[in-house]
């Protein structure tokens, strides 16, 4: 059974480019473009991580990354958020919230599938 | 010819008058003392401004020199002088010779103008840049269209890469990936025009000599005098209003635009209740704000606004007016002369301005005194922006008119005020929040 990676973002064309990098590389790949309903994805599909968008609609990465990281059965789940440069005070508060790694728009491909790769114990 | 009762000179400019005035004249130090009847090393005291005269001395002087005492003594217009002060606040404490500040002010009329309307242009373009920095961090527009701006690129790159590290991807993929990036180029191009169509907005707005709408607003209201009799006859006034605002070069922005478009729906409203002859009428018989309150049935603050907009020569007396809310920022200024009003930050705490937020709906009148010893009539009311509601706390804004002291309050111990600490040579007050420049 391939290791499962959940993508929280609501670019299609980011979640396309995503989605064919990590398939290629042997993991199933699920999106979720609503950060309101966010959570009930993750509840629900159980993946090995999470790559969290930091901007959202309905809902915010951080806020999301708050209830995983107090709920029991989350709590240790490896969280890659997606940032952009200069969002230094967000990047403080996920660090304190307890993110796992974080990813700055725009990224290299290879870099996305290694971090991947070293969060989910493949590396 | 000479008066005999004035004031004792309370500028320390005169001896540099009366040192020009001689010298104009080919009159040696020791000839005019002698005209005065003083010792010529008093005289050349009193000409470096080392000693203060009045009485006797002063005008025996004026009379040796052939000028009025007043050509003598008459200071220069305050608010260059504060204007002054605020530059040397500005610039390093100590450097400045704020102590002699008069004389240069009196000797250098120009070099003082251009000082001062220089470091107006300073505080301003100091304003705009905080301003602009607070948009960068906190508009929310300019927020999402970076956002969306970095994931269009996100995407393209990603996308792009996977199509040059991929050369065996299947056509399918290849078509897909090449339509992705086709979409994601024209939303950016299109994010990009719309960022470039705001800052070229920004800069617009930027460009203004003017730091916020209120000051805009400001600047406008004082080059009409605060009196718009166009829209005071007005028979279609939101025509009317928005005539003027087209027409005015200082409202630049939507957002002073807009400020403008409230004040002068309120003047219109104001000059319909208490139309001007009835008020100047009325200011005649008995010169207190509230009579006219009750006579139009208006609030305090409204008699003391109206009041504010009718020129000093029809009115028969010059009124300034300031109006704070209750975190104590300036609103509305109609500066005095010999009351000077910050144009920026807060103003003095002493100000009855500020003590009717302590006591709303209370009437006050008072004696204030500034620092060169100028007393000034003032009346103050702090009222409630919206109405008094059960379930919320009054918005208050406080009104203070300003006069100048006519001496019915003769007898009343003045209070002693200024214009903000920074600047006010007053020392010893429990209201200062912070050292001034003037005193070390």
């Amino acid at each position: 059974m391939p290791k499962s990676v959940l993508l929280i973002e609501d670019e299609p064309n980011i979640i396309e480019a995503i989605g064919f990098i990590l398939s290629r590389a042997g993991y199933q790949v699920i999106s979720h473009g609503d950060g309101t309903t966010a959570l009930d994805a993750v509840i629900r599909e159980t993946p090995d991580m999470l790559i969290l968008d930091l901007m959202l609609p309905g809902r915010g990465g951080l806020d999301i990354l708050r209830d995983l990281r107090s709920a029991s059965a989350t709590k240790d789940l490896p969280v890659m958020m997606l940032t952009a440069r200069g969002q230094k005070h967000d990047r403080d508060q996920a660090e304190h919230l307890g993110v796992t790694a974080f990813m700055t728009k725009p990224f290299a491909n290879q870099e996305v599938l290694q971090q991947v790769q070293t969060l989910i114990g493949d590396a | 010819m000479f008066r005999w009762e004035f004031d004792v000179s309370k500028s320390a400019l005169t001896g540099t008058r009366i040192r020009e005035r001689r010298q104009a004249l080919n009159l040696r130090q020791s000839e005019l003392a002698r005209q005065a009847e003083i010792s010529a090393s008093y005289l050349n005291l009193i000409e470096h401004n080392r000693r203060k005269i009045g009485g006797k001395v002063l005008i025996q002087i004026a009379r040796a020199l052939e000028v009025e005492v007043s050509a003598l003594t008459e200071g220069a217009e305050e608010s260059l002088l504060e204007a002054l002060r605020e530059a040397a606040g500005a610039f390093r404490k100590g450097e400045a010779e704020v102590d002699r500040l008069e004389e240069f002010v009196s000797r250098f009329p120009g070099w003082a103008r251009l000082i001062a309307a220089q470091n107006r242009r300073v505080v301003a373009q100091d304003r705009n840049i905080e301003a602009l920095n607070d948009r960068l961090t906190h508009d929310p527009f300019l927020g999402e269209a970076l956002h969306d701006l970095l994931s269009n690129v996100t995407a393209i790159q990603s996308t792009a890469g996977i199509l040059v590290e991929t050369p065996e991807i299947e056509d399918q993929w290849r078509n897909r990936f090449t339509r992705n990036i086709h979409e994601e180029s024209s939303r950016l191009a299109e994010g990009s025009q719309a960022l470039v169509r705001y800052f070229e907005d920004q800069v617009r707005a930027a460009d203004t000599p003017f730091t916020t709408p209120l000051e805009a607003l400001d600047v406008y209201l004082s080059s009409n005098n605060y009196h718009l009799p166009v829209l005071e006859q007005s028979k279609a006034p939101d025509e009317t209003i928005t005539g003027l605002i087209d027409e005015a070069a200082e409202l630049t922005t939507p957002q002073s635009r807009s400020l403008a478009r409230t004040y002068l729906k309120l003047y219109y409203s104001l000059s319909r209740r208490m139309p001007m002859r009835d008020v100047i009428a009325l200011w005649a018989q008995s010169p207190d704000p509230s009579q006219l309150s009750r006579a139009f049935g208006a609030t305090l603050s409204e008699a003391m606004h109206r009041l504010a907009t009718i020129p000093s020569e029809d009115l028969g007396q010059e009124l300034g007016l300031v109006v704070s809310d209750g975190a104590g920022a300036l609103l509305f200024r109609k500066a005095l002369d010999g009351f000077p009003m910050p144009r920026y930050g807060a103003a003095c705490a002493v100000w009855p301005l500020y003590q009717a937020l302590n006591q709303p709906m209370v009437a006050r009148r008072a004696l204030v005194e500034t620092p060169p010893g100028r007393q000034m009539e003032t009346w103050t009311v702090a009222e409630p922006v919206a109405g008094l509601r059960f379930d919320t706390a009054p918005i208050l804004r406080a009104t203070m008119l300003v006069s100048l002291d006519s001496g019915s309050l003769s007898g009343e111990r003045p209070v002693q005020v200024g214009t903000t600490c920074r600047i006010c040579p007053r020392q010893n007050c429990a209201a200062r929040r912070e050292p001034s420049v003037l005193v070390e």
